[in-house]
């Protein structure tokens, strides 16, 4: 019979796989190697970044120099409460929360199928399908939908061949959200800011979905629940988490976003546009400071109150 | 599942057992409706009962994952049937409460279903389908999670409470004991059909088949002629319990023997014939590769009806 192996075999030598070795000895070590990277990003470039944009906030232009004061003031937080401003605010809030809303309806029917009846090739489809928009350009896409939108554009085409000329020009005519044509009316800002931010939607839905385990819709039906009981009282609360994690995606791209209501829709400004003027042709980077933290508390009142209505009970 | 046709009485503990993939689960949703035959009917207290959705029987499921609503605290669970039902808050919280004695989990109402054992959120399970006082009530494999102590207690305290409600039972289990010391009467699946209905006594001693003698106690299935009893090309079942060590008796080679505590398991092998035996633990018992002599009586070996 030859040797027997040894039952420890010799350490290893070269200096990575000594540091190697020494690393996985001290777990705690291991764990901190891990999130440095990402603490440093968050703590030095993001959160860094944040607080120096609050800190410009909190200064003011002198209106005859163009010159920004450094000195702490309340003042550009006032401007934002000047009626032309407000509407901006109350402008943007109103479309990211229509946005919002109209995504997750969109969304749950189509994250529904993936997460309970897609399964090999019909999932890979779902996904494809879902994800191949976000891969070409997003200018390409909101160009496409100006063409699409556009008086002489297909949707116009299509309504007219099927004899719907009415119903557009009907919600066209609505105050506010019409206009001249689709794309120059908030009602086509909309559309498209839905299509753009859709698969943020679907998505985190999705996942939240496939976590709810199939025996648990049966328990519903075995212990009485009509469908629509079971939705409400089970699939819609098991779903909220998804659906909040979706909504901030749609709510805060849409709060930021200053290309596609630029490109279609009136001319009045939405709080990215308004925050694009502001530090560039302006150069008012305090009142463009200020803008920018709007969605910032805006979000976070919003996490807070869905934290409170029990959102986040299923996690 | 195949041409399944089976009855089940008013008020009794019947037990669907079976390999895995064998059908009594299908079956079991069939009676809840959360699947619908393709052929033939159902029939819930002499009501068709096929096309109707769950929500509209009166019947309500153990799972075998219990499926206690995760967003919600025991009492609430509980309460889920009446609550559907359109019964106000109050009331249904103390029905709840009452419910959550008999399974005596009383002042666990406000925990959520992580934060309890196994065997208590078993019992929050049978609270919850009991609620809604169901003229049936059908068990998926419930005690298949739970360890051996623990699943011998609630084999016990489902029994009781099966008597004292009067309800009919249907219970799904594979494991053959289980079946075997609860049930009233027994259904053994294989393959999408039903081997055998009867009593537990009827099934382990008179085992139609082949395969429900196997199944049920692991029987050795032997050619009649060998076992002494009928013609050859038909087949017996002989308990490896009812085979003992005897002088007197035919010679055997003892190819295996495995210690289990109350019974010593014995593989032989009585002129090519494989047979298991289940003996008394003594000090002398032959051991693996002697030679010792066996015997059995006749009157304790089962001719089956069904070679397959």
């Amino acid at each position: 019979m030859s040797a027997l192996s040894p039952a420890i075999f010799a350490p290893r030598s070269g200096p990575l796989s000594r540091a190697v070795d020494w690393v996985i000895r001290h777990p705690r070590m291991f764990v901190f190697l891990m999130v440095l990277p990402i603490s440093l990003w968050l703590g030095i470039v993001y959160i860094g970044a944040l607080i120096a944009l609050l800190i410009q906030s909190f200064f003011s232009i002198d209106e005859y120099s163009g010159l920004i004061v450094h000195e702490f003031t309340l003042k550009t937080y006032a401007e934002l409460f000047r009626s032309y401003n407000l509407d901006i605010i109350i402008r943007t809030v109103s479309m990211a929360a229509a946005v919002t809303l109209a995504a997750a309806v969109i969304a749950f029917p189509i994250a529904y199928f993936a997460a309970r009846y897609a399964r090999g090739k019909w999932k890979a489809l779902f996904y494809i399908g879902v994800m191949l928009p976000l891969w070409s350009s997003y200018l390409v896409k909101v160009y496409a939908w100006k063409l699409v939108l556009a008086k002489e554009g297909i949707l116009n085409w299509l309504f007219a061949k099927l004899h719907l000329t009415w119903a557009l020009e009907a919600a066209l005519a609505l105050p506010v959200v019409g206009g001249n044509s689709l794309s120059v009316s908030y009602l086509g800002t909309f559309i498209v800011f839905v299509y753009i931010w859709l698969p943020y939607m679907i998505i985190p839905v999705q996942a939240s979905l496939e976590r709810v385990p199939a025996p648990l819709l049966e328990a519903a039906a075995d212990l009485g629940a009509t469908p629509a009981q079971s939705f409400r009282m089970v699939l819609f609360p098991l779903a909220m988490p998804g659906i909040v994690a979706g909504s901030i995606f749609t709510f805060s791209l849409t709060l930021g976003d200053y290309i596609i209501p630029q490109i279609i829709g009136s001319s009045r400004l939405f709080i990215g546009q308004a925050v694009y003027t502001q530090q560039g042709t302006a150069g008012n980077i305090p009142l463009a400071a200020a803008f920018t933290v709007v969605p910032i508390v805006i979000m976070g009142l919003y996490l807070w109150g869905a934290r409170k209505m029990g959102a986040f009970d299923a996690l | 599942m195949d041409e399944v046709d089976l009855a089940i009485r008013d008020g009794e503990f019947f037990t669907m057992l079976g390999p895995s993939g064998s059908g009594k689960t299908t079956c079991l949703r069939l009676i809840a409706g959360f699947e619908q035959p393709t052929a033939g009917h159902i029939e819930i207290f002499g009501e068709r009962a096929d096309g109707v959705p769950p929500y509209l029987r009166n019947v309500n499921t153990v799972f075998q994952s219990y499926a206690l609503f995760p967003h919600m605290n025991v009492l609430d669970n509980v309460a889920f049937g009446l609550r559907v039902k359109g019964v106000s808050r109050v009331e249904r919280l103390k029905a709840a409460e009452e419910a959550l004695a008999m399974v005596e989990l009383a002042g666990y109402g406000s925990r959520r279903a992580g934060e309890l054992s196994g065997g208590q959120r078993q019992r929050v399970a049978l609270a919850r389908a009991l609620i809604n006082k169901p003229r049936v009530l059908l068990l998926d494999e419930p005690l298949g999670a739970l360890d051996l102590k623990l699943r011998e207690q609630m084999q016990e305290e489902l029994r009781k409470l099966q008597r004292a409600l009067g309800l009919t039972f249907v219970f799904v289990t594979h494991d053959q004991e289980e079946a075997l010391s609860m049930a009233d009467r027994v259904a053994v699946f294989a393959e999408g059909r039903i081997q055998q209905v009867g009593s537990a006594e009827d099934i382990y001693r008179r085992p139609a088949s082949r395969f429900v003698a196997d199944f049920v106690g692991s029987s050795n299935v032997i050619p009649a002629d060998f076992a002494g009893v009928g013609a050859a090309g038909q087949w017996a079942s002989l308990r490896p319990e009812d085979i003992t060590l005897d002088p007197a008796g035919r010679e055997a080679v003892v190819t295996g023997r495995y210690f289990h505590g109350r019974v010593v398991k014995l593989a032989l092998d009585v002129g090519g014939q494989a047979l298991t035996a289940l003996v008394a633990p003594r000090d002398d018992l032959p051991d693996a590769g002697r030679a010792t002599r066996i015997a059995w009586d006749p009157a304790r070996v089962h001719l089956m009806e069904r070679g397959s």
